[in-house]
C-alpha cells in the first residue's frame, strides 16, 4: 500500500480483514495523510452517518488499522515501483527497502497546483503559499503564514483557509476568481465567506504581485470570456500573504516510472476493477481521480481493496485481454470518466461511473450512448456543477449493452422542457 | 430540544425580515423570512428541509466551531478540537478567544474533553484524534 492516508488505510483494512498480509508506506510522520489538517467539520455523513472532523474521521481508521495488526512503515518514500510488482523506498532506519509484492495498491493522493502551473509572472517574493500548505502551518504545526491575505481560487480549501484564517486573527482581504462562478460548494461559500463578509471578486484575477522581499499588495483586473485582462479594470489590494487554491492534480510519477498508462485527468488509466494497465497493480482515491469528499474516497478505496484481494487469490498473474474492453469516453459538458474502460466479460457486475461537469448547468440529462449514438441510459437531473462529482452505478447486462460495443461516451445535455412543435 | 427552552427561543425571535441562502444542497434556494407578530413567513424553498433551515438561520444561526489547542510536550504542537454540539454563531469569537489562552498537556485521546461547558454555553470543547508525547 504505497500511501497510509484515507484511501491506504481504509483499502489496507479489508486486505487485512480478507486474511492477507499487507504493508502501509506512508512518508509523513505518522499516518492519516492530509485529511489530519483539514480539522473543519462535514467529514464522515456516508460513512458514519454523522458529521465529523477530517482527524476524527481518519482516526476512526487509523484505530480500526491498529487493532487488526496492519503493518506499516512511517517517513519511508517510495522511490519506484516496477512492473514486476517490485516497490523500493527508502528511510532513515532500513536504509533501503526491496519489497515483492503480489499486488500493489497506489494510494498517494494528490498535490496542489502551485503559482507555476498557471503562469503567474513577476517577482518571487515571500509570502506565498498554496491553501492546503496554508492549512498544514495554520492547523498542524502552529504557525500563521501572514497577518492579511488576498486568497486566489476559490475551491473549498480556500474558502476553508479564509474562515480558519479570520478565526486565528487574520484579515482576509478578498477571494478572488476567474470564473463568473463560484469553484467550491456553496456551504462552504455562505458559511466560511458571507458569514463573515470576505469579499469574493469573479471574473477578476491577479495580474500583479507587488513587493520584492514579501509581498506587498497584488493588483487584481477583470478578464474577459478568454481570461484576458479587460484594460481599466485593474485594482490594487494590500495584504501580506498571498495564497492559491487554485485546483489539486493527482500525484502519479510513480505511476508513470512503473509504465502504466495515465490519463487526461492526471490519474492513472483504470478499468471497473480499478486496477491500471499494469496488472495487479491498483489506484484508488485522490491519486486515480481527485474527490470532494472523503467518504467517497474511502468507499472507493474498500472496493480496490476487495479487488486486490480477489486478484491474490483468483487471477494472480492473468493479466486481462485487452481486446475484451470497452472505452468510457468523455463527450459534451463532461470533463473525464471513471473507469476509462470496463471488460465485456464483467458485464454482469455493477460497475461505478464517476465524472464531472466541464461547467455548471441545470435541468439536465445525463446520457450514455455506444459508438452508434444510440442511446442506453438516461437519467435527468436538476443541476450539475464541475465541483461536485457524479457517481452512478449500472448494472450493463440490464442495461442490454448490444454485443457489437465498442465504447460508452458519457454526455451531459440540456434538458428540453417544452416541446417545440413545428407541425 | 425540551419545550421550555423552545419556549425561551419562541420569545426571542429577531424582528424584522431576512434573505438566506440555502445551503442544503447546491441548488442554493433564496429563501425569505419574515417575522409578522411573532409569526414566521417562510417563502422561497423547495424543499423541507430547506424551510427547517431557513427557519434556524433566522432565529438563532448556530455552527459547530472547530480550531486548534495548544499543546506541551506533544508529537505535534496543536491538538484539533471541536464543539461537541453547535453553538450561537455570535458567541463564536468569544470561544475564540477563550480557547486561545489555553494549553494542554499531551498525551490526548479523540473525544477527551478538554474544556467543559465552554463560558457555559451548554457545549464541552473536545479533541478531534489522539495525541502522543512527543518521543
Amino acid at each position: 500500500m504505497i500511501g497510509g492516508g484515507s484511501a491506504g488505510l481504509a483499502a489496507a483494512i479489508v486486505i487485512k480483514k480478507a486474511g492477507l498480509d499487507v504493508l502501509i508506506l506512508e512518508r509523513d510522520r505518522e499516518l492519516g495523510g492530509i485529511t489530519l489538517q483539514c480539522i473543519h467539520n462535514g467529514f464522515g455523513i456516508h460513512e458514519f452517518k454523522e458529521e465529523l472532523t477530517g482527524p476524527e474521521f481518519v482516526q476512526r481508521f487509523i484505530n480500526e488499522a491498529m487493532d487488526l495488526g496492519v503493518k506499516y512503515k512511517l517517513d519511508t518514500m517510495v522511490v519506484k515501483v516496477t512492473k514486476e510488482k517490485i516497490v523500493y523506498a527508502i528511510n532513515n532506519t532500513d536504509g533501503m527497502l526491496e519489497i515483492k509484492a503480489k499486488a500493489i495498491i497506489l494510494a498517494m493522493g494528490c498535490r496542489e497546483r502551485t503559482r507555476g502551473s498557471i503562469n503567474m509572472p513577476g517577482f518571487r517574493p515571500a509570502g506565498i503559499y498554496t491553501a492546503g500548505q496554508a492549512q498544514r502551518f495554520v492547523n498542524v504545526e502552529g504557525y500563521l503564514p501572514g497577518r492579511s491575505y488576498v486568497i486566489l481560487g476559490s475551491g473549498d480549501i480556500g474558502m476553508i483557509m479564509a474562515r480558519r484564517l479570520t478565526w486565528e486573527g487574520c484579515k482576509v482581504k478578498a477571494v478572488v476568481e476567474i470564473q463568473p462562478y463560484v469553484s467550491g460548494l456553496l456551504r462552504n461559500q455562505v458559511q466560511c465567506l458571507e458569514d463573515y463578509n470576505i469579499p469574493l471578486i469573479t471574473s477578476y484575477t491577479i495580474t500583479r504581485i507587488h513587493g520584492r522581499h514579501r509581498v506587498k499588495g497584488v493588483t487584481i483586473s477583470k478578464v474577459d470570456r478568454k481570461f484576458d485582462r479587460i484594460i481599466g479594470t485593474d485594482r490594487f489590494i494590500e495584504c501580506d500573504t498571498l495564497l492559491l487554491s487554485v485546483g489539486l492534480i493527482p500525484e502519479n510519477e510513480l505511476t508513470q516510472n512503473a509504465g502504466a498508462a495515465i490519463s487526461l485527468n492526471g490519474g492513472p488509466v483504470v478499468d471497473n476493477n480499478l486496477e491500471t494497465t499494469i496488472d495487479g497493480i491498483f489506484a484508488c482515491g485522490n491519486v486515480l481521480q481527485v474527490h470532494d469528499l472523503v467518504d467517497l474516497v474511502v468507499a472507493e478505496a474498500k472496493r480496490a481493496g476487495l479487488n486486490a484481494v480477489e486478484y491474490i487469490n483468483n487471477r494472480y498473474e492473468k493479466p486481462v485481454e485487452q481486446k475484451d474492453l470497452i472505452k468510457c469516453i468523455a463527450g459534451d459538458n463532461v470533463n473525464y470518466v471513471k473507469p476509462d474502460h470496463f471488460k465485456k466479460s464483467d458485464e454482469s457486475k455493477d460497475i461505478i461511473f464517476s465524472f464531472r461537469s466541464k461547467r455548471p448547468d441545470r435541468r439536465i440529462l445525463i446520457q450514455f450512448k455506444d459508438q452508434d449514438n444510440k442511446v442506453l441510459y438516461k437519467r435527468k437531473r436538476r443541476y450539475v456543477i464541475p465541483s461536485e462529482m457524479i457517481e452512478i452505478k449500472l448494472n450493463l447486462e440490464e442495461l442490454e449493452i448490444p454485443q457489437e460495443c465498442k465504447s460508452l461516451e458519457v454526455e451531459i445535455i440540456p434538458q428540453p422542457e417544452v416541446l417545440i412543435d413545428n407541425g | 430540544m425540551n419545550i421550555e427552552s423552545e419556549n425561551k427561543m419562541a420569545k426571542s425571535i429577531p424582528e424584522g425580515e431576512k434573505t438566506i441562502r440555502c445551503i442544503v444542497c447546491p441548488t442554493g434556494c433564496e429563501i425569505h423570512v419574515k417575522n409578522i407578530d411573532g409569526e414566521l413567513i417562510v417563502e422561497g424553498h423547495t424543499c423541507k428541509r430547506g424551510e427547517v433551515y431557513a427557519r434556524d438561520e433566522f432565529i438563532a444561526p448556530k455552527r459547530i466551531l472547530t480550531t486548534t489547542i495548544r499543546v506541551k510536550g506533544g508529537l505535534l504542537p496543536l491538538i484539533p478540537v471541536r464543539t461537541d454540539k453547535p453553538i450561537l454563531k455570535e458567541r463564536l469569537n468569544e470561544v475564540l478567544n477563550e480557547i486561545a489562552i489555553k494549553e494542554i498537556e499531551a498525551p490526548i485521546k479523540m473525544g477527551d474533553v478538554l474544556i467543559k461547558n465552554v463560558l457555559d454555553l451548554d457545549a464541552d470543547i473536545i479533541a478531534s484524534r489522539d495525541l502522543i508525547k512527543a518521543s
